[in-house]
């Protein structure tokens, strides 16, 4: 399966001032990092999660933990595919209980990944908080899930692709639009 | 992925290392306080077991239920079977009953292999007879792979009972498909003749073996499966071909030992030997569960048809 771009949403310096912004609204809204946690989703919501980290640090000098979550064991189409989906690695290295929880995922779509994530995370402990940042919102919900950081609002097609890249991935920063190429 | 595991020989280098990575994954969620995901929630997995086994039945049952599937044993003693019921009668009613998985343990070799034409389940060999125990060579590779970076040119010996062992079979021919050295050690009388075709080296001699090894493997004797005298004493074996603490001091630092249980201490193992740090028996246990979840994951996660 191919993909074909039809547009830059964001370019590398755009994705950065998001990150910065997102970072000043995690501040606002929790009263500071006291409790703060990033866990991003794998993969690229877990690189997008650690320049968060770097932001808050920059920013509050908070050191803020950062972990990673793989949500394929918790997928609702399993069984549903030609193949097992792949598995990544999860990485949390401290207690999620009595933690504001800040899921970062890269692209928000159908929400079914964010209710993977969120059971996955309960499993883990129970934190007193769970919030939402998102890089791209896209639309097409089909689950009541809806962010509370968002760097950027796209209407899309449902069938279009959305890709986002990062540097430390993908080797560059970016977000495009697209379909899907035969 | 393959539907039925029967043999490692029907796995390729790289489904081996899919297995071993998606394994990994599996190990974090047995280090967790809740030890389970919902992966395989509503599929069910039956452990048939004509066999005596407590280490693999075990694990398969932890590993299917870490996955959230439900489980099944069936041991023969107690069950249709104990009334005269055949594989092929068992089998049908297992899939009636609308089984996703049968993982089976044989002394026939090669009845898991008849098993998978009579039912749609994905069979999963847990031992046949003195043919192959694919899944013991699976998490025993990933034991090693947690020590050393590579398996290319890595030095092996499997030494003891080697004719009666399926475990030496299975683990011999998915060591030499990863590029690893093998050398089988025993008396000439537990060496099976067409080992020479396995791509191994063959000795009889331990002590000019060890000094050159990274993994020394040892094989439990199995005097239950030995219908002959195949050598003279346990004793005499022992004193040969037995892990003592003399021998280990003979193998390089940092090599590793491996044994698939059950042991028996003072024969093939010293009891001291059984017991050191680079022994690293209770690993593969712990290794067992997360492989075979990468494996029940692997074969049960998809619909079995080429992704569109």
């Amino acid at each position: 399966m191919g993909f074909r771009p039809r547009g830059r949403l964001l370019d590398e310096g755009e994705i950065r001032r998001a990150l910065t912004r997102i970072a000043h609204e995690v501040l606002e809204r929790n009263k500071g990092a006291g409790d703060v946690a990033l866990v991003g989703i794998a993969a690229r919501g877990d690189d997008l999660a650690r320049r968060m980290a770097e932001e808050l640090r920059r920013i509050e000098s908070a050191e803020v933990p950062v972990g990673v979550l793989d949500i394929t064991f918790y997928r609702d189409d399993i069984g549903l595919r030609g193949e097992a989906p792949e598995v990544h690695q999860t990485l949390i290295p401290f207690d999620v209980s009595g933690k504001t929880v800040v899921l970062v995922d890269d692209v928000l779509y159908t929400g079914r990944t964010i209710r993977a994530a969120m059971d996955a995370l309960m499993d883990l402990g129970r934190p007193r908080a769970i919030q939402l940042a998102v890089l791209v919102d896209r639309g097409h919900r089909e689950l009541p899930i809806r962010p509370d950081y968002v760097g950027k609002n796209v209407p899309t097609r449902a069938d279009d692709l959305v890709r986002v890249l990062t540097n430390e991935t993908d080797g560059q920063d970016g977000v495009e639009v697209g379909e899907v190429s035969a | 992925m393959i539907k039925h595991l029967l043999s490692v020989t029907q796995l390729s280098p790289e489904d081996i290392n899919r297995v071993l990575d998606t394994a990994e994954s599996f190990r974090e969620v047995g280090t967790r306080v809740i030890k389970k995901v919902p992966a395989l929630r509503g599929r069910t997995v039956v452990n048939l077991f004509y066999e005596n086994s407590t280490r693999t039945r075990i694990s398969f049952e932890l590993a299917a239920k870490r996955l959230s599937a439900d489980v099944i044993n069936f041991s023969t003693s107690g069950s249709s079977v104990a009334k005269g019921e055949s594989l092929k009668d068992t089998a049908l009613t297992l899939q009636a009953m609308g089984a996703d998985a049968i993982v089976i343990r044989h002394s026939s070799s090669g009845s898991p292999h008849t098993l998978t034409r009579w039912v749609e389940a994905s069979v999963i060999n847990a031992g046949d007879g003195t043919h192959e125990h694919p899944t013991q060579a699976l998490l025993d590779l990933y034991t090693i792979r947690e020590h050393f970076p590579s398996f290319e040119g890595l030095r092996v010996a499997v030494v003891g009972d080697v004719l009666h062992s399926r475990v030496a079979r299975s683990n011999t021919h998915a060591l030499v498909r990863m590029g690893a050295e093998v050398t089988l050690v025993g008396p000439p009388t537990l060496i099976p003749p067409e080992a020479q075709a396995w791509g191994v080296q063959v000795s009889h001699d331990m002590d000019e073996v060890l000094p050159k090894l990274d993994v020394c493997y040892m094989l439990r004797v199995q005097r239950e499966r030995q219908r002959q005298q195949y050598f003279p004493s346990v004793r005499e074996y022992s004193r040969l071909f037995g892990l003592t603490r003399e021998r280990v001091a003979a193998l390089p630092e940092g090599a590793l030992i491996m044994h698939p249980g059950p042991m028996n201490r003072g024969v093939e193992i010293a009891s001291d030997v059984a017991d050191l740090p680079r022994s690293l028996i209770t690993d593969q246990v712990t290794n067992g569960i997360a492989v075979r979840m990468a494996l029940l994951y692997l074969m049960l996660g998809g619909t079995g048809e080429e992704a569109a």
